[in-house]
């Protein structure tokens, strides 16, 4: 287990360090002048001045780079090329909104697609199998952003029942908080649902005709035992990978919905960052999102040698 | 002292596609009906592509200040927008872009994912663990967030759009590879043909290559899904095909905010949307079922995220 | 002679498919008696498994089962399948081919011993566990009360074949069934489980069934021998007096494709062509295509019916019932 967990890190941390060099690159692959895009035709020479001092331009690029680790290293992002402000600030008062959403969104598809893979599975070939099948395969063809719009169009203009889009703290009025979560989350949460389902199906299947199975039912367990004791504990371990995966993708993933619903989240952040050229914005926020996708899959991946007896002599 | 070996039936690996082997394939995809299904759709979608300024009953930036919002009707079967322009020209032209997106972005990422993971199995070792690294970081950012960087970073408009979307469904390929390769290159033929002194490059051409098809047909064919699926999340977001050119995601886009008084605007460019991408999702499926049954990666659980 | 503990009759199963009806098992006759040991012998494919299984109601989803089946007297083929469930584990014992995917995984040897306890005899965790120890003690398996708690892969293949073996034995059934249960072993383990099989069953009484392909171990262990083809009986003895006299030339081949001391390796002989696939078995001997001897015309488009040939020695096949063609051949 120690070994595993250190063998582990290392190799997250030369991943990351990767991570920062791409999201690194990706200031200097702007074409031009970054800071002159970003200000446009017209601007104050000292703002200029003080945002390519800020961002260190002038220096060799491995002095660059080794900077721009180190800063972040200390929670420093650098500044806004729009408002002046620290990235840090910035990204991390967007972060809230969009786990929200993930959050709520994974529940959703946990509550949907648990029962509805493992029925699916272990009444393979009846009718429910069927719904599953063709849910699980709708769902991860359907454009999320189309749901969304659908979803709009049904519940906004036809029924009436809820806001089309916007935000409210929790703290100032949780009826309208949910109202406002409810939409989005579900739109995001179907398609995570769909994917999960399909993948829970297979699992079980796979589970179910493993040997130890027939062992289970030679020892005369009931069906139900058979199923949750052998079959479920084996088939779900790699599901929380899964799960996990997906809620971690859905932190940067969910551009498009945040969009759509104008939720004031990481997505809609990106979003206008890339409109206004605020390079240093689109940094943080891609580099935070990746940073937080690598956190998930360690954990996962502890969490699963947890589960499973066998990875800890690996 | 045996006769027979009892596992027998459990022995062998799984048969990999040779050109003898297409009409089994096909035979197999006739006699499932969503594939076939599928296969129309793909059918409808190469002949709205190749033919689509030919069929449409407007031109696409033909503006009817006249006829503004107007419903589905004889005349205009999925409506008018709100500048009169023909709903139903607009999603039929837009085809032959994202079939192109699609593609394009497919092809680059198939050619380097492939070489990447080609070499990385190939050679194992340090090569191997240095490329593949780079495709864990890759893998790192979620991938409409990374397509959207790059857009950002590039400037946006189709040959970025295309870029982008490739290098994202890289990693994909370059894993799918490598684990088929390293299981290929057990194989006796490939000693054999090591053992006789061919080059690398004509082993891995000759040999490995033709053994690993079965696996990356069937990534194709759902990368080719989520390529689309992607390209119009980037043209939704203002970063993909530029007006005027239409484009499936930026009809949405500006449909958005009619939804309550023109739902049409934003119902059909995103069935357009979903029925190509369920077409390539069901087929790729349908070949994954023939070609290569026990295939289920987890990356699969990543694509649409 | 006692009761049997567990007998078959005319036990037959068939799948039905589009095309046409696949005869798997097709009506099998044999018994086996308190502490005795039955082998039943067979290639893969001749229905041998197919038998055991659908007999105590494990037949794969879509079989059809006919015949009846006495468990202690009572019939198991008219049960509910929740009262024929409650016979196996309790009265019926399992063990399977591979010690390497037999087992559960994720869960700790112990549990999955004492499992059977609990559900049939509706034992608590504690006494579960120490009975667990127990019988873990009782396969051969050093200081049970450490790897009560460990986990399979923490095992040899012998060692978990032992954990299966403690798992059937857990609730002391009247009949164990071995399916194949040392064709994935070592020759030594292999050599050391029948021991340990042979050892219990003087010890509890046990009626074993011992499903195998392999004459090898038929000899060492059994006390009667059924070989099955294509679905049927096509032979079935005292073990010594089919070792030394077999009567199917199917027998005879298996019996000389033996490896025996002092003959080398490639002068053993094979039976040439494959067995016949259940949907495609011929009208007539199901062996004809591949019988050496195809000493009567019948052969080709009748079937023989089993008969005895000694005392409690039954055969399947023409070939016996012409004694010319048996010397003409054997000279």
């Amino acid at each position: 287990m120690g070994r595993f967990l250190v063998r582990r890190l290392a190799q997250s941390a030369v991943v990351l360090l990767g991570v920062t060099l791409v999201v690194f690159l990706l200031l200097q692959l702007v074409p031009g002048d970054p800071v002159r895009v970003a200000l446009g035709t017209r601007f104050e020479q000292d703002t200029y001045d003080a945002l390519r001092e800020r961002a260190g331009l002038d220096r060799p690029l491995p002095v660059q780079y080794l900077s721009y680790v180190g800063n972040a290293l200390t929670g420093d992002l650098g500044v806004s090329f729009r408002s002046g402000d620290p990235v840090t600030g910035i990204v991390l008062e967007r972060l809230p909104a969009t786990l929200t959403l993930a959050f709520f969104a994974v529940l959703f598809a946990l509550l949907v697609s648990f029962p509805l893979g493992i029925l699916s599975a272990v009444k393979n070939g009846s009718v429910l199998d069927h719904v599953a099948r063709v849910f699980s395969q709708f769902g991860v063809s359907v454009p999320d952003f189309w749901m969304g719009i659908l979803a709009i169009i049904l519940f906004t203009g036809v029924l009436g029942w809820l806001p089309p889009s916007g935000y409210t703290p929790l703290g100032e009025d949780p009826v309208d908080w949910f109202k406002h979560l409810v939409l989005p989350s579900v739109t995001v949460g179907l398609v995570t649902a769909a994917i999960l389902t399909r993948f829970i199906r297979s699992s079980v299947l796979e589970a179910m005709s493993e040997d130890y199975v027939r062992t289970a039912e030679g020892k005369g367990l009931s069906p139900r035992r058979v199923v949750t004791r052998h079959v479920l504990r084996n088939a779900l371990i790699p599901v929380v990978t899964v799960a996990a995966v997906q809620l971690a993708s859905l932190l940067g993933g969910v551009i498009v919905i945040e969009v759509l619903f104008a939720w004031p989240g990481l997505g809609q952040l990106t979003f206008d960052a890339v409109r206004a050229r605020d390079y240093p914005v689109l940094q943080g926020a891609v580099l935070l999102v990746a940073a937080l996708f690598l956190l998930t899959n360690l954990l996962v991946d502890l969490l699963y040698a947890k589960l499973d007896p066998r990875i800890s002599v690996r | 002292m045996s006769v027979t070996e009892p596992n027998a039936e459990h022995a062998g690996p799984a048969p990999t596609p040779h050109v003898s082997e297409r009409g089994r394939v096909w035979a197999a995809l006739r006699r499932n009906k969503p594939a076939l299904a599928g296969l129309f759709i793909l059918a409808v979608l190469v002949v709205a592509g190749a033919l689509g300024p030919l069929l449409a009953p407007y031109g696409i930036n033909e503006v009817d200040a006249d006829h503004l919002f107007q419903g589905p009707s004889r005349d205009h079967p999925f409506g008018t927008d709100d500048a009169g322009r023909d709903v139903f020209s607009r999603v039929l032209v837009a085809a032959r872009v994202s079939l192109l997106v699609g593609l394009v972005s497919v092809g680059i990422a198939l050619l380097v994912g492939v070489t990447i993971g080609l070499v990385a199995g190939y050679y194992r070792g340090v090569v191997d663990n240095v490329l593949m690294r780079c495709m864990d970081v890759l893998f790192a950012f979620p991938v409409l967030l990374l397509a959207v960087a790059i857009v950002a970073v590039l400037g946006r408009g189709l040959v970025t759009a295309m870029v982008a979307i490739g290098v994202v469904y890289t990693p994909i390929f370059a894993r799918v590879t490598r684990a088929s390769v390293l299981s290929v290159r057990e194989q006796v033929f490939v000693t054999a043909a090591v053992s006789t002194g061919a080059s690398d490059w004509r082993i891995m051409r000759r040999h490995v290559l033709p053994n690993i098809a079965a696996p990356l047909i069937v990534q194709t064919s759902l990368s080719l899904a989520f390529a689309i699926l992607s390209e119009a999340a980037l043209s939704f977001l203002g970063l993909g095909i530029q007006p005027p050119q239409p484009s499936w995601g930026r009809m949405l886009y500006d449909g958005r905010g009619y939804v309550q008084d023109a739902w049409w605007m934003g119902l059909f460019p995103g069935l357009a949307i979903f029925l190509v991408v369920l077409a390539f999702n069901i087929v790729g499926d349908a070949l994954r079922d023939v070609l290569d049954p026990r295939q289920l990666t987890k990356d699969e659980a990543r694509r649409t995220a | 002679m006692s009761e049997p503990v567990l007998a078959l009759e005319g036990l037959t199963v068939t799948f039905g498919s589009a095309r046409g009806t696949a005869r798997v098992v097709d009506g099998v006759d044999w018994a086996v008696h308190p502490g005795q040991t039955l082998a039943v012998v067979g290639e893969s494919g001749s229905g041998k498994s197919m038998t055991v299984l659908s007999a105590t109601g494990l037949a794969p989803r879509g079989a059809k089962v006919t015949g009846t089946v006495r468990l202690l007297g009572e019939e198991l083929t008219a049960m509910s399948d929740a009262d024929r469930r409650r016979a196996r584990g309790r009265h019926i014992g399992f063990v399977y081919q591979d010690p390497m995917t037999s087992l559960n995984p994720v869960m700790t040897v112990g549990r999955q011993v004492s499992e059977a306890c609990e559900e049939h005899l509706g034992m608590s965790k504690q006494e579960g566990r120490k009975r667990a120890v127990e019988l873990l003690g009782l396969v051969g398996i050093p200081s049970p009360e450490e790897r009560v708690d460990n986990y399979p892969h923490q095992f040899s293949g012998g060692m978990r074949q032992r954990v299966v073996i403690a798992m059937a034995l857990a609730n002391e059934p009247e009949v164990l069934i071995a399916d194949e249960a040392t064709t994935a072993l070592d020759v030594t383990t292999q050599a050391q489980i029948l021991e340990l099989v042979a050892g219990l069953q003087e010890r509890l009484g046990t009626a074993v069934v011992w499903i195998t392909h392999d004459l090898g171990v038929v000899a060492g262990i059994a006390d009667r021998v059924v070989v099955m083809y294509g679905g049927r009986i096509i032979e079935q003895g005292k073990v010594d007096d089919l070792f030394a006299d077999p009567a199917h030339p199917y027998t005879q081949a298996l019996l000389a494709a033996r490896p025996q001391p002092g003959v080398r390796a490639d002068r053993l002989l094979t039976i040439a062509g494959t067995p016949p696939l259940p949907t495609e078995l011929p009208p007539g001997c199901a062996f004809w295509p591949r019988c050496p001897v195809r000493g009567d015309a019948r052969c080709e488009h009748e079937e023989p019916p089993l008969v005895e040939v000694a005392p409690g020695h039954e055969v399947r096949s023409f070939y016996r019932a012409d004694p010319a063609v048996t010397e003409e051949r054997s000279a």
